[in-house]
């Protein structure tokens, strides 16, 4: 079970409280968890990537681990520990913008 | 006893204010989508109580939410706008070509008859509609791509299409206004398009008579007369006879014929409300004193309208989406400001009175009457 922790803005679009659980077929990457993110969320649906390019909004961060996984490939895998579910796959608004 | 629901939408959310006829006390609710930029909220003439707003920001991009009760509930629909084919470049600031880019939606005009249809104008310019009640959009690309369209170019807000009007005699008839292409017209429902901009001078581009490039900040119709026009330039209160076919100028006394926001009262249609700014670069009233300005005889002749408007050390702007009227009997006027404030007249903009004085920047106000 990957946790994932959405910004408070989109939480509130989504209607979620708390962290997101999603299970996912094969390997954890970003794109695995954005899939199944708006599979069940679909009105996350480009706000988090492009819709068409499905490139990462330039004012979106992907943070677990305390690493910075931005910019990282799309299919990278990702650590083992937001693999297993011990830690988080954090969505974060960039403090530049608001 | 019949009433008005305002829709604010603000630099971080939207409010919606309430009150009955008399339009003296008011019950604000807000701020909804706290936090996002809402561009411009509206309701549908065929269907008060089915809402439309436009969402964004600049972390998470764009949302349309839809409201089915008035307001009290919303729900996002369909936020993908795509431009048709490829889309190309347009001019850039310095004048390079740049590649079309959605950045947001800046207006929302619902149709005049069917609840689940609206039209978009973005930023990157163009128009874009969804006939499904906002779940899918489609661009009408006939405008963007009518040949002249790698040569418009941003205005210092962006290269938006900000106005939307629709003939109420004429289902096949949009007229739509651009910054800083101009107005282009069409007359099969959107299909093929041309540009309506003769009779505008505009000094800030290379042939202040050309076919496109004028920064035109706002247009205005009175329903009963569809062929009239009215338009707030860059600099220049303009207005057409024929449905944009020609433009003659009708500044006239003005103190400053700079602004944004251009609005005709519900009863009268040479009734016309503008606000001048001092200038380009200098977005507040003169001499610091909140004027709107009306005229009675379609222009050229304008009135200060100040009772109630402060008139010393006020230096707020009001922008292009950010005036209304309502069609009670006695017609509301209202505007906001980017210093918060929310202004009604209920009296066709003899006096003045803040509805709220302390919102965020305000984007846009729109009125529904109420029965």
């Amino acid at each position: 079970m990957i946790r994932v922790v959405l910004p408070t803005h989109l939480r509130t679009l989504a209607r979620v409280d708390g962290e997101v659980k999603l299970h996912i077929e094969g390997p954890a990457t970003q794109r695995a968890i954005l899939d199944a993110l708006e599979a069940r969320y679909p009105m996350l649906r480009g706000t988090i990537r492009d819709h068409a390019t499905a490139r990462r909004r330039p004012l979106v961060r992907f943070f677990a681990c305390e690493l910075d996984l931005s910019h990282e490939p799309p299919d990278a895998p990702l650590p083992d520990a937001v693999a297993k579910g011990a830690e988080p796959f954090l969505v974060v608004g960039a403090m530049a913008g608001g | 006893m019949s009433g008005v629901r305002v829709l604010v939408g603000t630099r971080k959310g939207a409010f919606v204010l309430t009150s009955d006829g008399k339009r003296e006390r008011w019950d604000i609710s807000g701020p909804h989508f706290a936090g996002w930029e809402i561009y411009h909220l509206t309701g549908s003439p065929a269907d008060p109580d089915r809402l439309y707003a436009s969402q964004a920001g600049g972390w998470f991009g764009q949302v349309i939410q839809r409201s089915n009760d008035g307001g009290e509930t919303w729900e996002p629909v369909g936020n993908e706008f795509e431009y048709d084919g490829v889309p190309g470049t347009h001019q850039w600031y310095d004048g390079t070509p740049h590649p079309w880019e959605f950045a947001r939606v800046w207006h929302l005009e619902p149709s005049l008859t069917d609840p689940d249809t609206i039209y978009a104008g973005a930023e990157d310019a163009a128009l874009f509609r969804s006939i499904d009640g906002g779940h899918t959009w489609q661009e009408l690309s006939g405008l963007r791509g009518h040949g002249s369209g790698p040569a418009w170019q941003p205005g210092a807000g962006g290269m938006c299409l900000h106005t939307i009007v629709l003939d109420p005699t004429d289902p096949g008839r949009i007229i739509v206004a651009i910054s800083a292409a101009g107005v282009f017209r069409t007359d099969d429902a959107g299909k093929t398009w041309r540009p309506a901009n003769r009779g505008l001078r505009s000094e800030g581009i290379p042939d202040p008579y050309a076919e496109v490039g004028h920064c035109v900040h706002r247009l205005a119709m009175h329903p009963s007369r569809p062929d009239v026009l009215l338009m707030q330039k860059h600099w220049d209160v303009m207005r057409s006879d024929d449905a944009g076919e020609s433009w003659q100028e009708i500044s006239g006394n003005l103190p400053s014929d700079f602004g944004f926001p251009i609005d005709v009262h519900a009863h009268e249609p040479d009734t016309i409300y503008v606000v001048p700014i001092k200038s380009d670069s200098e977005h507040y009233p003169p001499d610091g004193k909140l004027r709107v300005y009306r005229s009675r005889t379609g222009g050229t002749e304008w009135e200060a309208l100040t009772r109630g408007l402060p008139q010393r050390d006020c230096y707020v702007n009001v922008l292009r989406d950010a005036m209304a009227v309502d069609s009670l009997d006695s017609c509301g006027v209202y505007f906001g400001t980017t210093g918060g404030q929310v202004y009604v007249s209920a009296d066709a903009g003899d006096s003045w009175a803040p509805i709220v004085r302390d919102l965020p920047a305000v984007l846009s106000v729109e009125v529904q009457t109420l029965p």
